[in-house]
């Protein structure tokens, strides 16, 4: 009887020690998920810092101010001989024609210094638009044509705000009669801000507004082709060999330890390894594509490797029995059930790779992707540079209209990066299976 | 093939039939006297296996089992969890050999010919005993894929048509044609449990097997596609030998010609099925199917 009773008065304690605690309990609880949340907010918090100076920066770029000039295409100048040779009409005097098209825009600039800050308006680009133009069509010459050509990149920089118009003269680039003229021509509608096709059509320019990310997106299209090219198959080969046929013992252990080691090397050394290997001892070309796939796919493979091999591993056992137990060889199962079974996983972390490596420009400097390239490459073996690169290469430079492309270039790089990790996301989500 | 001659034989019998009090009385007898008792041999058995020892590592998985398997017979083991029988079953047609630690010694045959030998190609034997596996695992793919999976790695079929009647006749032999005739393309993996693994059956009775092995087919399923399993065992006897692992020993009763009983790696018993459960000779084998422990 006595027993029951303390039995019950145990019983009642513990209930009371329980509630006792609960409200203490509850805050711990609210606490640690509160941690969790402001970990989560400061890191949106950075993120979005980054995403709107970036943007806040770079969105002016993708606009560019475009003058309208009438250009009298005067033969004494292109064409004396009036042979319509194209190799004589290529390299004539067409900057000469601009000058004088300026000229005849504003008679009343007579002083040498003043000439030289009304040149200054166009953009040198003018001069090639117009042999562009005249090389097309030979008939122009002798005719007076109407072109919207791109100006300075100062008179842009003028036009989107990004010069004080109130600062000292001698504090700005762009000068009060440089001011004046560009009011003029603005009253006339000569000159206002259009669609920058030249920043996504172009490859570098030391000219700001000449100057496009074609040539570095080119490079690293090509890069990223020769990267997947190797290191998809190579890595899914390892890891499926690895992971299905080889034998378990202290080499294969040995390899599994260099494969994450070789994960965790800085990229700058496969920089140079590339640059001793693939560049001095096989002679390939510098700065060519073809070198920096093969950089990366060195730089991958482990991340691929890795993720395969992950991928390889989740698929359960029993499928590999199944098809064992009814006398599949140990091929047939990993082709026919195995390998499209971890296949999405594969492409993932593939994906994932391919991402790090578009992203990467360390390596990429060792073996001479960083020259100065005008041209657009047109193949794995043509001199370029990649995306990541020209943002470097475009952030050391002075000119003020370098920093809203660099942005502008960043935010392009990042667009792309965010594409192939939703895809990547997408993939995982569209082939997740439960077993 | 390695025989036993008269000598052995007669051991074995002896030490079961002779005295079958002294070593039934002795609940936990040491591994010297866990002399099988029984009827282990068969007249023109399918397989049979001498001497099988089978290690995992350091650990003395199986001891010194010898076992007939005869020809059109269901032939069940049981016995506690971790007593060996599935591992005896895998050493059947060598499914072992995927466990880089596992190691099989002793004498296995399939119609004379010695399977645990280093020179036999398992590809071929194992579309000649064939297994079904504890949890239904049909592949991914749809229902006529994973019956003609099978006859396609082996080329058991010239063209589609023949191909399509293994696949059809398979199925009926599994009993599962009439549910599946009208979505065959559709994945495997959304039949019913007990649909999976009728499946699972029609997937190995399409590479045309003599012996299949049953590692607890029905253990993840409901009583009722349990009875269907069942009746199937009972229809493929017919053309099959069967080999079956089960924790159930009714369904051991149920479906079974022979019982072969196991204990801590050692097969304690065999013998006919009704013998072995209505008049059990080894005192372990009695505890166990009575229930004192399992």
């Amino acid at each position: 009887m006595s027993n029951t009773a303390s039995k019950s008065g145990n019983k009642a304690r513990t209930i009371d020690i329980v509630y006792a605690g609960l409200r203490k309990r509850k805050a711990a609880e609210r606490r640690f998920q509160l941690y969790g949340k402001l970990a989560i907010g400061l890191g949106l918090l950075f993120l979005s810092l980054l995403f709107g100076s970036i943007v806040a920066n770079g969105y002016t770029a993708f606009v560019q101010t475009y003058m309208q000039i009438e250009v009298y295409i005067d033969p004494d100048r292109i064409d004396p001989e009036g042979k319509r040779e194209v190799k004589e009409l290529s390299r004539a005097d067409y900057g000469g024609l601009v000058k004088a098209t300026l000229r005849d825009m504003f008679p009343e600039v007579q002083s040498r210094r003043e000439k030289r800050q009304l040149y200054r308006l166009v953009s040198t680009g003018a001069s090639y638009q117009i042999r562009e133009q005249v090389l097309q069509n030979p008939d122009l010459i002798g005719q007076k044509i109407s072109l919207w050509v791109p100006a300075d990149d100062e008179i842009d920089m003028l036009m989107k705000g990004h010069i004080d118009r109130k600062s000292a003269e001698e504090d700005r680039r762009v000068k009060d009669n440089q001011i004046a003229w560009v009011d003029r021509l603005l009253s006339e509608g000569r000159i206002e801000k259009r669609f920058n096709t030249i920043f996504f059509t172009a490859g570098d320019s030391r000219d700001p507004e000449l100057a496009g990310i074609w040539g570095a997106a080119s490079g690293s299209f090509f890069t990223l082709i020769v990267t997947l090219l190797l290191s998809f198959p190579i890595g899914v080969a390892a890891a499926v060999y690895l992971e299905e046929f080889a034998p378990r013992n202290k080499f294969t252990d040995l390899i599994e330890v260099n494969i994450n080691n070789l994960a965790a090397v800085p990229s700058i050394v496969f920089g140079l390894l590339g640059l001793a290997v693939f560049i001095n001892f096989f002679g390939m070309p510098r700065s060519a594509p073809i070198v920096g796939g093969l950089v990366l796919t060195l730089m991958t493979l482990p991340t691929i490797i890795i993720a395969s091999r992950a991928a390889l591993k989740s698929v359960p056992p029993s499928i590999r029995e199944a098809a064992l137990g009814i006398g599949a060889s140990p091929m047939q199962t990993v082709i026919y059930h195995v390998l499209p079974l971890a296949m999405p996983g594969m492409l993932t972390g593939t994906i994932i790779g391919m991402a790090q490596a578009l992203g990467e420009s360390a390596p990429l400097l060792m073996i001479g992707m960083v020259a100065f390239i005008v041209d657009i490459p047109q193949g794995a073996f043509d001199p370029s540079t990649v995306l990541p690169v020209q943002i470097y290469l475009w952030a050391d430079s002075p000119e003020r209209a370098f920093v809203e492309r660099t942005s502008a270039a960043i935010m392009v790089l990042l667009g792309f990066l965010i594409t192939m990790n939703a895809l990547a996301v997408m993939l995982r989500k569209r082939f997740e299976r439960r077993w | 093939m390695e025989t036993i001659d008269e000598s052995e034989v007669s051991e074995i019998n002896d030490a079961g039939v002779t005295d079958p009090v002294k070593v039934g009385h002795t609940a936990m007898v040491d591994r010297d006297n866990r002399t099988t008792i029984g009827e282990i041999l068969v007249d023109n058995p399918r397989m049979s296996c001498r001497d099988v020892n089978v290690y995992y590592g350091d650990n003395h998985a199986i001891h010194d089992v010898s076992l007939d398997i005869g020809r059109n017979e269901v032939i069940a083991m049981i016995g506690p969890s971790g007593c060996g029988k599935s591992t005896f079953l895998r050493c059947l047609n060598r499914m072992n050999d995927t466990i880089d630690i596992c190691k099989v010694t002793g004498t296995i045959t399939l119609d004379d010919e010695d399977i645990n030998s280093k020179k036999i190609d398992v590809v071929p034997l194992r579309a000649q005993v064939s297994m079904v596996f504890q949890k239904p695992n049909p592949f991914p793919k749809s229902i006529y894929e994973n019956v003609a999976f099978g006859p396609r790695i082996h080329g058991l079929a010239n063209n589609k048509t023949e191909l399509d009647e293994i696949v059809v006749t398979s199925l009926k032999k599994a009993g599962l044609w009439d549910e599946v005739k009208d979505r065959m393309d559709q994945p495997g993996t959304g039949l019913s449990g007990g649909q999976q693994q009728r499946l699972c059956i029609a997937r190995t009775i399409a590479v045309g097997p003599e012996v299949i092995l049953m590692d607890e087919p029905c253990s993840a399923l409901d009583p009722i596609a349990t009875a269907k399993i069942e009746d199937l065992i009972d229809e493929l006897r017919q053309q099959y030998t069967i080999c079956i692992v089960t924790h159930s020993m009714q369904q051991a009763a149920r479906v079974s010609q022979r019982t072969a009983y196991f204990h801590l790696g050692d097969l304690i018993e065999v013998g006919d099925t009704n013998t072995i459960f209505t008049n059990p000779r080894h005192k372990l084998t009695e505890d166990y199917i009575t229930g004192r422990f399992g």
